[in-house]
């Protein structure tokens, strides 16, 4: 830290040069965190899927139903402990765009297969006496200001074609930052009851999921599920939750690429404005760092000196940005429902801070080996 | 005219020092050049994708062909007729028809999943169950491999795009429908539309497989003229047998693509404006470099009773010659790294995977070359201001 | 004369030193053969006609550069075949440079600059700040300790050049034309004061120089004439 003085009366030597190559880091950064959080909301449920958790959906495709008998069938196959299912509702909440997920349940062992969702034991009492009851996820209650006691219509035009109204019992929290707190939940019975009515789907639905006892057994009870109902009409494909959540991501598109893709241009960019900057920078005081050397800096406290001086530059350009690609982040999802999980991760901030650092060194790197391997006495003589 | 001439001849003389220079400060030029590059190559691409699906989607429709879906659903998969309703379109006034009668298809619509050829994880792949008249009502229908499939039996032919983006989708290979295996017989191209993403069958034949009774989802057919299309509809909505929603298929594929390519270009355009930031900056930074290096020359020149202007203007030619350079080249590389990449993704509304190809339309390259020039523009007003306005006994007085 | 006897005094001695510069396929030789002994406590004006090598002389000297044959010797340590680390820490210690045109940090107040080889030593800020503080006394511009470089005279930027070069305290003081780009008075104040650091505090000088009036000064003055040194002047 002696040496603070020197690094920071190089950096303020010219001002706007380094507050214009500050700002370029600090843009770079900002999108780092932007595009991060941007891939997290589209990739990141993969890592938050449970480990002991299976997804079991009709083999053609997600869109044929199952028959509720098969729950019965699954909880007595070895290694599965639980089995609970879901059916995509389709709903529209007064327009199509307000897009959100919703599902028929069975309250108890909905909830004990994900304990992820917090629910309230007053609200969970509520909603088990309540036949029209539903809950819903803090984000999507916060987005249309729904109060519990409120009733929710919501026009299903896959299920009976008609609006169906909810009384709202709930409002569920997620235990991890990462937990899709979007979806509203509602009994299956009250669901199925409707159905029968109308002669139309009772019996049916969309896919279950299936807790394992031992997630190291995990394939070999997938294989169980999908044995126990091959050779009948509705066949099953029976994968782990993380598997089914990636290949849903794959459907996009591959973003990790895409987003790595942008990345790599934006930094390359950056890397050759700043390291040009940099060297430009070194280039001016040849002389100076020749008169340190005389003094008796060696090679290495002189490397030191410009890689200092650059990795502030762009740990201080990249905190900036990561700081403020937080603040914006944090006010929420800039599609309007399209991402619902919209936050910038611990891991990628540690990461950009890692980023900023490896940034400074590249483009310190040259122009220090350029500083050290001056002889003294030519760098004198050019001053 | 005299003066102007003057003033132009003053103007290249400043500009032709300023380019002397560059091999000089060739580092902070060529950043300078790759920076600008950076931003129109990542702004082309992600518009490019965009542009891509929404070529695909829009290709897909004539204004002369028109969709019927049930009133209220937004898209096949949610609409749903009987054989009579079926009928009733078909026979409203304003379809074309042949020898055959109307040229309307009564179709099924189910997506099966397949792996992606690129990741190896299940996707939904449509797969559509059609009447005779679709090859007709659809415009640009050909077969490219094997035959059509045989009416009434158990085989598909798959589109172009679907057959490049998923696993065993080509002429002998098979597909799993419930229980049984449905060979695939022939491969079309449909002038890159969204049927080229889709598996196609007998309608009947999937009725039977997906127990279906004798149901449709939607009716496609082509009309006798683009402005019949008022009539055609009129008939239908007024028919009380009928509660139906009436589509031209290219507004019905607008509508379709519009969600997604919103986003696409939303955040395309949010990125790449972040990244002209920074590239404004770095050409701040190497015009500000390009003035320190030639404070000298410039101050000579004005000592030598060279005008403030013709200096502003020679460095804001500088800088816009070479955010120009950046420009093309980061067009060109987009052109060359994303112009007709293969790709499918999912379309929401539908539900299901749309093959597409990127495109780097003429207008997207044009965009690229106003945003690098807006950069350079930026980039060089300020250093200009600055070498002008710079004492020319100071000036002199550097190095 | 053997090593011993010869060693005793002379603090700095040079002996059988050529140096050459390869400039594209030519060879060009600065020094040749070349022999010089400074005793302890002596102010040695070195002068010479430009391109003469006296500014190399003082670079070997000085350890900034080796010589392509021959040893230098600097108090009890063989320079030339030093590690550059260790060269680096051998100017640390015991060599203090006084340049023509200065050479400080303008990013520096008068004092940061003077602190620059301190920043090489153990010392704590505090006493670094002492001995910055005796250093700045001793070229009379304490009062000038907190200014920039670029609001001080030549003569006072010269001045804490040479603060710069003392405040490690080193037995070896090198300077290269440190009159060179001074008016008369302000050279002389410079003379002056590396009289006083010669005759008070007793430390060696070597003073590389083309002005008599500044040679006259020294105790002895040596001439450089195409790589060979003489005691006489070329006619």
């Amino acid at each position: 830290m002696r040496f603070l003085h020197l690094i920071w009366g190089n950096l303020t030597r010219k001002k706007l040069r380094t507050a214009l190559t500050l700002l370029t880091v600090l843009v770079a950064f900002v999108l780092f965190g932007f595009l991060s959080a941007i891939r997290q909301a589209l990739v990141g449920g993969v890592e938050l899927a449970g480990a002991d958790r299976l997804i079991v959906r009709h083999k053609v495709s997600i869109i044929q139903l199952l028959p509720v008998a098969y729950q019965a069938r699954m909880e007595r196959i070895p290694g599965v402990a639980a089995a609970v299912h879901q059916t995509w509702f389709g709903g529209i909440y007064q327009d199509p765009k307000n897009f959100f997920m919703q599902s028929p349940v069975v309250p108890a062992e909905f909830m004990a297969m994900y304990p992820e969702f917090i629910l309230p034991p007053e609200q969970m009492r509520a909603w088990l006496a309540t036949r029209t009851g539903a809950i819903v996820g803090r984000k999507t209650a916060e987005r249309f200001h729904w109060k519990i006691g409120d009733r929710i219509p919501i026009m299903s035009p896959i299920w009976m074609r008609k609006t169906w109204e909810f009384d709202l019992v709930g409002i569920f929290d997620g235990r991890d930052k990462g937990t899709d707190t979007t979806a509203l939940y509602f009994r299956y019975d009250y669901f199925d009851e409707v159905r029968q009515t109308q002669n139309w789907g009772q019996g049916l639905v969309g896919w279950y999921t299936i807790r394992v006892k031992d997630p190291a057994q995990a394939a070999d009870t997938a294989r169980r599920v999908d044995e126990e109902f091959a050779n009948s009409p509705a066949e099953t494909k029976t994968e782990p939750e993380g598997a089914f959540v990636q290949a849903w991501a794959n459907q996009v598109g591959n973003i990790t690429l895409i987003v790595a893709g942008i990345l790599g241009a934006v930094f390359f960019t950056i890397l050759l404005v700043t390291g040009s900057t940099m060297s430009q920078a070194v280039r001016e005081r040849i002389g100076e760092l020749g008169v340190l050397k005389a003094i008796g800096f060696t090679n290495g406290q002189v490397l030191g000196l410009v890689l200092a001086e650059s990795c502030l530059l762009t740990v201080l350009g990249g905190g900036l940005g990561l700081g403020l690609a937080w603040l914006i982040i944090a006010r929420g999802d800039p599609t309007g429902g399209l991402l619902p999980m919209f936050f910038l991760p611990g891991r990628d901030l540690l990461l950009g801070f890692g980023l900023s650092l490896a940034l400074g060194l590249v483009t310190g790197l040259l122009p220090a080996r350029q500083a050290t391997r001056l002889r003294v006495a030519d760098a004198l003589r050019r001053l | 005219m005299a003066g102007l001439l003057n003033w132009f001849s003053q103007v290249g003389a400043i500009a032709k020092f300023g380019l002397m220079s560059i091999p000089q400060r060739r580092g902070a030029v060529s950043a300078t050049i790759i920076g600008i590059a950076g931003v129109v190559l990542v702004l082309v691409g992600v518009l490019s994708i965009a542009a891509g699906f929404r070529r695909t989607m829009l290709a897909s429709g004539s204004p002369d062909a028109a969709i019927v879906l049930r009133s209220g659903a937004d898209s096949e998969m949610v609409s749903g007729f009987g054989r009579n309703e079926a009928r009733l379109i078909a026979d409203a006034p304003g379809v074309a028809r042949n020898a055959a009668g109307p040229l309307a298809s009564a179709e099924l619509f189910v997506i099966i999943n397949l792996p992606k050829r690129s990741t190896h994880t299940d996707a939904n792949v449509p797969l559509r169950g059609v009447e005779a008249a679709a090859l007709a009502v659809r415009d640009h229908l050909t077969l490219t491999a094997g035959r059509m499939f045989a009416w009434g039996r158990n085989e598909v032919v798959v589109g172009a795009g679907a057959a490049r983006e998923f696993a065993g989708l080509e002429v002998g290979g098979t597909i799993k429908v419930g229980r049984e295996s449905w060979p695939v017989v022939g491969v079309f191209t449909a002038n890159g539309g969204v049927a080229e993403s889709e598996i196609w069958t007998d309608a009947r034949v999937l009725q039977d497989a997906y127990h279906r009774g004798d149901s449709f989802q939607s009716v496609y057919a082509r009309l006798n003229s683009a402005a019949a299309f008022a009539q055609f509809k009129d008939a239908l909505t007024s028919n009380p047998q009928l509660s139906v929603k009436v589509l031209r298929q290219s507004e019905h594929y607008a509508e379709q693509s519009e969600a997604i390519t919103r986003l696409i270009t939303t955040l395309g355009f949010l990125i790449a404006f972040l990244m002209a930031i920074g590239a404004v900056f770095g050409a701040l930074n190497t015009m500000y470099s390009a003035v320190a290096v030639r404070t000298r020359e410039i101050g000579t020149l004005r000592a030598l009773g060279f005008g403030n202007g013709a200096v502003i203007a020679a460095l804001m030619i500088e800088s816009l010659l070479l955010a120009l350079l950046g420009g093309t080249v980061g067009g060109g590389l987009a052109y060359l790294a994303f112009n007709n990449l293969h790709a499918a993704t999912m379309n929401w509304q539908s539900f299901s995977q749309v093959a597409f190809a990127f495109a780097v339309t003429p207008q997207l390259l044009l965009q690229g070359v106003v945003w690098a020039t807006l950069i350079g523009l930026i980039g060089g007003l300020l250093p200009a201001i600055r070498a002008a306005r710079l004492p020319i006994a100071a000036a002199l007085r550097e190095y | 004369m053997s090593e011993n006897t010869a060693g005793q005094s002379a603090l700095v001695r040079v002996e059988g030193v050529e140096k050459v510069f390869h400039r594209g396929a030519e060879d060009i030789h600065v020094l040749s053969q070349l022999n010089l002994e400074v005793p302890a406590g002596q102010f040695l004006a070195l002068m010479g006609p430009s391109g003469s090598g006296k500014s190399t002389l003082l670079n070997l000297i000085g350890g900034l550069d080796r010589p392509t044959q021959g040893t230098v010797h600097v108090g009890g340590d063989r320079l030339d075949t030093l590690s550059d680390r260790a060269l680096a820490a051998w100017r640390a210690r015991h060599v203090g440079f006084v340049f023509q045109l200065y050479n400080l940090i303008p990013v520096l107040t008068a004092e940061r600059n003077v602190e620059l080889p301190l920043l090489l030593t153990p010392l704590s800020p505090a006493e670094r700040r002492k001995h910055v503080a005796t250093a700045l006394a001793v070229v009379g511009l304490s009062h000038r300790a907190k200014h920039y470089p670029r609001t001080l005279s030549g003569g006072e930027q010269q001045r804490v050049g040479i603060a710069r070069g003392i405040v490690t305290d080193p037995t070896l003081l090198l300077c290269d034309e440190p009159t060179g780009d001074l008016d008369r008075k302000a050279g002389d104040e410079v003379l002056n004061l590396l009289q006083a650091l010669n005759r008070e505090q007793g430390k060696t000088i070597v003073m590389v120089t083309h002005d008599p009036h500044a040679s006259a000064r020294a105790a002895r003055t040596v001439y450089l004439n195409k790589g060979r040194l003489t005691n006489e002047p070329e006619q």
